[in-house]
């Protein structure tokens, strides 16, 4: 049974030698999954078409259903974003060096989380070429956005979050982009060469490197928190019964973290396929973030129940009887499974047996985000169907084009996350030859002395080094 | 004057680390520690213990950068807000405190991360040529201990390099 999170004798050659490898030759199913998501997407874009032409109409989106399905994916797609940054800042902060072969992947699938959860509020303004509206520019009509709103705090909030990710991504991803500069041929090496910015290894380098990285660490943390707390000040600042609740900026951050190590384990379980990681993304690594997702879903089950008790002792008569439509109102079967996939089902976590079962992870992860995908319909839609006034109160089913589009944001997804696994190196190379070299150096001395004082060191003028070969 | 540039590369960090330690013993006359850059595929934990704490100044670019980025975030929301000031308000302020403080929040932040970014594009001197002894092999997995010299000291420089089992050697003369 593989016990370590990573071999530490594999030579640094071969670490380059795997991960630029992947990059040119991955397994048929990667293609077939690329070939999935195109399709995905051209569903989406037929039906966004329709729509465009037609109105919003087709989509079922009427009062009081202004939101529904596109804002609901739109706060699960910004719930997803925030396990990557923030788990790698977390985890770089506090040293654990098992995040080195996964974090790459998670901070990218952090970017185009956001890049996808972005299309959702222009799709359902409806008047798509308006969007610009919401930008704080100089207007020669003197007219500003309302920085009172959430809305606009939404903006400021995931265009910074955005910012911040892509440049935490491609900061820690410049030693890597100067192996595969003095590796590529073509085209990859011209744009290697550029992206890498003339990196050389150097000591100075290094030292504002490691600067860099901590320094946004610590911005990123607090950062990761105040977007998805923003993203629930547009419920819980509104007087909607079922959303004007206190928890819910920490059950919105606890759902995203939630969601996000679901989305986590699914990528790694792909990549791992994908690419033949065996020896990077490993059983014991997929086991920790199994645990770390099993205490997150238990902070996120707890803030569930706690927002339930609170109603209920609220006293508050339309927010009760909403909180009891939804257990068992027409939304109810829908209710119901989310609270199986989010409380239930992430106790398969907590078994060793299960944990280290990839097909099982597979399955279970994807179940996890079912329900947090769930999770945020249930927020939605059941408070618009039933809010203050009787007139008002109106049950709405989604419409084909609503579902082709949410449908097709997962094609969105999964396209611009496959392309980047094969353009950039999805393993961090020179931070795995670290957690290397430190396990070798602090875990096994004895290694490292005969690794190091072995018979046949290098001598001046031999060939290539043999640094970390097998003795 | 012509400056000399010689490059060892070596296997392993014991022996780079062993050669420097050589230099910052004063073994040759003339060059000291301050001349050495040491390239490496990884950054290795304890090389201030052998170079010496050359400092970043990466946290004053990131604490200068969100300050500025709070005072014009707050400043530019408010300037913007008082452009409304000839409507009526219905009693609520012009320059409403609790959400400037959340899109100042977000301001301080997000400046703070482009100052720093910034700061290390510009401490880490990239977006630079690269320097003509840059080698392949350090980004694979050797170690290499660059200095600038005089032409006396080159020979001596390369005797420890070979003293401490130097795989390969590189010089490049500048005038």
């Amino acid at each position: 049974m593989q016990t370590k999170d990573i071999n530490e004798n594999i030579a640094w050659a071969k670490i380059n030698k795997d991960v630029l490898r992947s990059m040119e030759n991955p397994r048929m199913g990667y293609w077939v999954a690329l070939a999935a998501c195109v399709a995905m997407i051209a569903c989406a874009v037929v039906a966004e078409i329709y729509q465009y032409q037609v109105g919003m109409g087709p989509a079922n989106l009427n009062w009081p259903h202004m939101w529904d399905l596109y804002i609901a994916t739109f706060v699960f797609w910004i719930g997803m974003s925030h396990s990557g940054t923030l788990l790698s800042a977390i985890l770089h902060i506090i040293q654990a060096d098992w995040r080195k072969p996964i974090y790459r992947f998670a901070e990218a699938m952090t970017l185009f989380s956001l890049m996808t959860a972005g299309l959702f509020p222009i799709i359902h303004l409806g008047r798509v070429w308006n969007m610009y509206w919401v930008l704080p520019y100089v207007s020669d009509r003197g007219i500003w956005p309302n920085f009172r709103s959430p809305l606009v705090w939404d903006a400021f909030a995931i265009t910074t979050y955005m910012t911040s990710s892509a440049l935490f991504l491609f900061i820690g991803m410049i030693p890597d982009l100067a192996i595969c500069r003095d590796n590529a041929r073509g085209w990859r090496q011209k744009l290697y060469t550029v992206l890498s910015l003339g990196w050389q290894g150097d000591d100075r380098q290094w030292r504002n490197f490691r600067r860099i990285y901590l320094m946004m660490a610590c911005f990123l943390i607090p950062l990761a928190v105040s977007v998805h707390s923003i993203v629930s000040a547009d419920f819980a600042m509104s007087i909607m019964p079922g959303w004007h609740i206190t928890s819910f900026p920490p059950y919105f951050v606890a759902g995203a973290l939630y969601s996000g190590c679901a989305a986590i384990i699914t990528l790694f379980i792909i990549l791992r396929y994908f690419f033949r990681f065996d020896e990077y993304m490993t059983i014991p690594i997929l086991e920790k973030t199994c645990k770390l997702t099993f205490a997150i879903a238990m902070v996120w089950s707890y803030l569930t129940l706690i927002e339930f008790a609170s109603v209920w002792y609220g006293h508050d008569a339309v927010a009760k009887e909403a909180l009891v439509e939804r257990f068992v109102g027409p939304y109810s079967p829908f209710f119901w499974l989310m609270l199986f996939c989010g409380i239930i089902v992430p106790f398969a976590l907590a078994f060793e047996k299960l944990r280290r079962h990839l097909p099982t992870m597979f399955v279970v992860s994807l179940l996890l985000n079912l329900g947090m995908w769930l999770e945020r319909w249930m927020i939605v839609t059941p408070t618009l169907a039933m809010s203050y006034y009787p007139f008002a109160w109106d049950i709405m089913w989604p419409s084909m084009v609503q579902w082709a589009i949410v449908f097709g944001s997962f094609g969105w997804f999964g396209l611009l996350f496959l392309i980047f696994v094969k353009v950039f190196p999805s393993v961090s190379m020179y931070e795995v030859k670290e957690m290397v070299f430190h396990r070798r150096h602090y875990h096994s001395e004895e290694i490292a002395t005969k690794l190091h004082r072995r018979e046949g060191d290098p001598q001046p003028g031999d060939g290539p080094s043999t640094e970390g070969v097998r003795s | 004057m012509k400056r000399y540039y010689v490059m060892g590369l070596f296997s392993n960090f014991e022996e780079a680390f062993a050669t420097i330690h050589d230099i910052r013993e004063h073994t040759i006359p003339g060059v000291s520690v301050d001349d050495v850059t040491l390239k490496s595929p990884i950054e290795h934990p304890e090389i201030e213990e052998i170079l010496g704490d050359r400092g970043s100044p990466i946290p004053k670019f990131s604490l200068y950068g969100a300050i500025f980025g709070a005072i014009f975030g707050f400043l530019f929301l408010a300037s913007a807000q008082a452009t409304f000031l000839v409507q009526p308000q219905g009693g609520k302020p012009v320059i409403a405190l609790p959400s400037n403080i959340v899109l100042s929040y977000e301001m301080m932040i997000l400046f703070g991360v482009l100052s720093t970014v910034v700061g290390f594009m510009i401490s880490a001197r990239l977006m630079t040529k690269r320097h003509p002894l840059y080698s392949e092999k350090v980004s694979l997995d050797q170690v290499g201990v660059m200095l600038e010299l005089d032409e006396k000291n080159v020979n001596p420089v390369k005797e420890l390099f070979k003293k401490h089992k130097v795989v390969e050697i590189r010089e490049e003369v500048s005038q």
